[in-house]
């Protein structure tokens, strides 16, 4: 063994252990080099992102960096060293996500409730409105190479002499030197938009304000313009509120809800956008008391349960079947038939589900129609709740069921033979047999996979998505629901599918739950595992 | 009638091979050796009716894709589950045709580049996955440290975490780590001197953004895996190594890494076969047609216009799902070993 000579060269059979007593001095160095690029590099992003205020992420790169100094330093973490990598990731794209979602959970995060105070506050304080010493203006629309917009203005300051402007947003509003009435076709690189191009822009333009600073003007209507603007809300910290310029009224900050009321108004006076505030415990309570939510939460919660049970007996059964089926020694070409069931197992999912969501394509589906001609009878398959639900087992089982075979054909191999044969001997019939060793024996070795299978099937979110995006939907829900959709394509949609807004922080709580479930689960299949394998030593 | 057969036959045939070779079976010596052949062919026949009958659900909409995917006329409608409207040969290449060479076709859906982006995707996430797994799975096998258990377990647990639903949190971290571009420039200008436009490439909308997804979030259950196969290997010999003084490196890579070779292959497939098979996640990711996967352009052929793509859906799926099957047929029994130990899917 090549292996030998090289390691009898290692000086005076030293220990090797944390030191790096073996190692070259290329080797030393070049571990070095490469913490310090880690470093400079790590404090790069760090500056860079403290400078966007961007706390969180900065926090969990300052985290990955001292781990991996810490972990090179001290020689007692030495085996930590070997997973640096891996944890550096985990860490980013695994743990700092779920803390994030748990955080979530806890807050009214969602689409009026994006921004944190202070920025919801900078983004308020821009809004300006025309205030009665505003003067009118004739204007028109340039637009030049890069798509910006100029707004041309033209009209008499409160002495009544003539003032002509060219405003561009964000830049001061240039003063124009003119005695022509018309405005020019090309100004600076700004060409003069027709009426037509005109009267579109100005749709978007609606909010727009041209010029900087207190110098401002903006579209007023189709014919006049207004300059300058005043800014509507200035914040006023001492009270922790927005004074409205404009009408002299309060919008007192609501830190329990996260949006500026009106004093005195109702809660829905109120400034668009709202903030993001801790809720405590109150997205959890609406799992149960928002009857309006629970209605569909709890019909979605029995279908993740019943679909992935179902999955796992349709797809251990039929597979457990044809495993049995094979197993026999007269069939001819046992490898070939064996190799065609498998194939199925191999098909990309995606694929295989749009293809059977074509075969069951209500209208042109290959098997709608062969059914329909047949029996006369077309079935709904996508839009009827139940025949939905069986489609879904139906496809699962052909997407499943290979693997299945395949793990319990290696299964059946182990089980001893003298087992049978002393069963034989006491006179067992074959369906005993089959239930008093067969299926235990099988259960005891595929166990750990049925449990994995169940949790892979709890959020099976490509099939339900791909095959029936949840549809049929249930009638008279609060949020979006569908009869066939499961706990993560449900709360996926509530988080970014839905168009009554995202409500990050509910689904982060529904997510909560998920977790839950499926941890406890895999915590179980750890155990069961443990216990029946004796992974002891190496666990 | 099937039922009642199921459950009887199946097992009595279990009984004859397993005891046939013994000659023990009381009931079959006592009635002769002609009731005998006759069970025989009988449960042979039943058995191979199940199996073509199994083989034809097997292969049902394979053949479907198949006979679209040569059918000329592109639409859902006038597919058949025996390909129509072939009239000549190349009337059966027309779909692939119009999705692998027409130009006009190709700027749209730019179906090799997603071939490409696929194949970097996948094979980027396979090697990174591999090395990373191994160092970890060598240290969790070969090391007793403090919080080994716990960590392992956490490492499990955390993996049950539905990827898709944190996906806010992962978003916002590519997104940022995209902007990071323009945000290191801006921040620190005399660094401005680098082109720091490569951060695009981590970011969102982008392979390596999904790499890193990929990566991190199956290293859970691949480290449980790889760990599995690195405690098969008897520690006496890396005892013994180290005796002659060896050091930890030289022990993982020229002693456990030649032995554990062969499995490192089959979970090097299935990683990339896997990969190359994502799909929820490089939906939400990728924006740009240009960026796609190809299970992600293939999905896009029909989502839009189910009805009219079909024809280019069917070729796509096959060229696609072809060099994936042979793959998996001929790695069969070496992926189930490797499924057995780590259920990656089903």
């Amino acid at each position: 063994m090549s292996t030998n000579t090289r390691l009898a060269r290692s000086p005076d059979g030293g220990r090797a252990t944390p030191s790096l007593e073996n190692a070259g001095i290329w080797a030393v160095l070049l571990k070095y080099l490469g913490l310090a690029a880690l470093n400079a590099m790590a404090l790069i992003i760090i500056y860079a992102f403290l400078d966007d205020d961007n706390l969180g992420l900065a926090i969990v790169i300052i985290v990955i960096t001292v781990f991996a100094n810490v972990v090179t330093f001290v020689p007692r973490l030495y085996p930590i060293r070997w997973m640096a990598p891996g944890l550096m990731l985990v860490i980013l794209f695994v743990v700092y996500p779920v803390l994030y979602t748990i955080v979530t959970a806890f807050s009214n995060y969602g689409d009026s409730h994006i921004l944190t105070k202070s920025q919801a506050i900078e983004l308020i304080e821009r809004r300006q409105f025309v205030p009665d010493t505003a003067q009118s203006y004739s204007w028109d629309l340039y637009q030049n190479e890069a798509g910006d917009y100029g707004l041309w203005l033209d009209g008499d300051d409160s002495d009544g002499n003539r003032v002509v402007a060219f405003a561009i947003m964000g830049e001061p509003i240039q003063e124009v030197e003119t005695d022509n009435e018309e405005p020019p076709e090309l100004y600076e690189g700004f060409r003069l938009l027709t009426v037509g191009e005109q009267a579109q822009a100005m749709v978007q333009l609606q909010n727009a304000i041209f010029g900087t600073g207190e110098d401002t003007a903006a579209i007023a209507n189709r014919r006049q313009a207004a300059r300058p603007l005043v800014q509507q809300y200035v914040f006023d910290e001492e009270r922790n509120a927005f004074l409205d310029q404009e009408t002299g009224s309060y919008y007192l900050a609501n830190d329990k809800t996260g949006f500026f009321v009106l004093e005195g108004g109702t809660s829905s006076d109120r400034l668009i956008p709202g903030y993001r505030v801790g809720v405590g415990l109150s997205n959890f309570q609406r799992l149960y008391e928002d009857r309006t939510l629970l209605t569909p939460l709890i019909d979605v919660f029995l279908w993740t349960i019943v679909f992935a049970i179902l999955s796992v007996i349709t797809t251990f059964g039929f597979g457990l079947f044809m495993a049995l089926v094979l197993d026999h020694p007269f069939i001819p070409f046992p490898k070939i038939w064996r190799s065609i069931i498998f194939i199925p197992y191999a098909i990309p999912g995606v694929i295989s589900i749009l293809v059977w969501r074509a075969l069951l394509n209500q209208n042109l589906g290959l098997i709608t129609n062969t059914l329909f001609e047949l029996t006369g009878y077309r079935i709904p398959w996508f839009t009827d709740p139940w025949h939905a639900k069986s489609a879904i087992i139906l496809v699962n089982l052909w997407l499943g069921y290979p693997y299945m075979m395949l793990v319990c054909s290696g299964a059946l191999k182990a089980i001893p033979s003298e087992l049978y044969e002393a069963a034989s001997v006491d006179g067992a019939e074959a369906w005993q047999s089959f239930w008093r060793i067969t299926l235990p024996m099988l259960l005891v070795s595929v166990g750990p996979l049925l449990i994995a299978s169940f949790t892979y099937n709890f959020n099976n979110y490509l099939l339900i998505e791909v095959l029936a995006e949840g549809n049929p939907p249930i009638p008279g829900t609060s949020t979006p629901a569908g009869y066939t959709d499961i706990l993560i394509s449900y709360t996926y949609n509530l988080a970014f599918g839905s168009n009554q807004g995202a409500d990050y922080g509910y689904a982060a709580a529904i997510t909560i739950v998920i977790f839950t479930i499926v941890a406890l689960i895999t915590l179980f299949n750890y155990r069961y595992v443990a216990r029946w394998e004796r992974v002891g030593e190496s666990v | 009638m099937l039922r009642d057969g199921k459950g009887s036959v199946k097992v009595s045939s279990n009984l004859s091979k397993k005891a046939s070779t013994k000659k023990a079976i009381p009931d079959h010596s006592r009635s002769g050796i002609v009731i005998e052949r006759r069970a025989r062919v009988i449960g042979t026949t039943w058995r191979m009716i199940v199996i073509l009958l199994g083989c034809f659900f097997a292969l049902l909409p394979i053949v479907f894709v198949v006979s679209s995917s040569i059918n000329p006329a592109g639409t859902l409608a006038t597919q058949s589950l025996l390909p129509r409207g072939v009239e000549n040969l190349s009337d059966m290449t027309t779909n692939f045709e119009e999705l692998m060479f027409d130009p006009q076709s190709l700027e749209l859906l730019p179906f090799w580049r997603w071939i490409v982006n696929s194949f970097i995707v996948a094979g980027v996430s396979t090697v990174l996955t591999l090395f990373i797994t191994m160092l970890s799975a060598y240290s969790f096998s070969r090391f007793r440290f403090y919080g080994r258990r716990t960590l392992l377990l956490s490492l499990l647990l955390l993996q049950a975490f539905p990827n898709l639903l944190a996906m806010v949190a992962i978003f916002l971290i590519l997104l940022e780590i995209g902007r990071l571009a323009t945000a290191i420039p801006e921040a620190i200008p005399f660094l401005s001197f680098i082109d720091w436009s490569f951060m695009e490439l981590l970011g969102l909308n982008a392979l390596g953004g999904l790499i890193m997804v990929y990566v991190g979030g199956g290293l859970g259950l691949n480290t449980w895996l790889m760990k599995g196969f690195f405690d098969t290997i008897p520690r006496d010999i890396d005892e013994s190594a180290k005796v002659d003084g060896a050091s930890n490196w030289e022990i993982f890579w020229l002693l456990i890494f030649p032995l554990v070779r062969p499995i490192v292959a089959v979970i090097g497939v299935l990683t990339f076969i896997f990969t190359f098979n994502e799909f929820v996640l490089a939906r939400i990711m990728l924006r740009d047609t240009i960026n796609w996967t190809l299970m992600v352009g293939l999905y896009n052929f029909i989502s839009a216009e189910f009805n009219r793509d079909w024809g280019l859906f069917a070729a796509g799926a096959l060229v696609s799902g072809v060099p994936v099957v042979i793959l998996y047929l001929s790695l069969q029994d070496q992926i189930v070993s490797g499924l057995t130990a780590g259920s990656v899917k089903g």
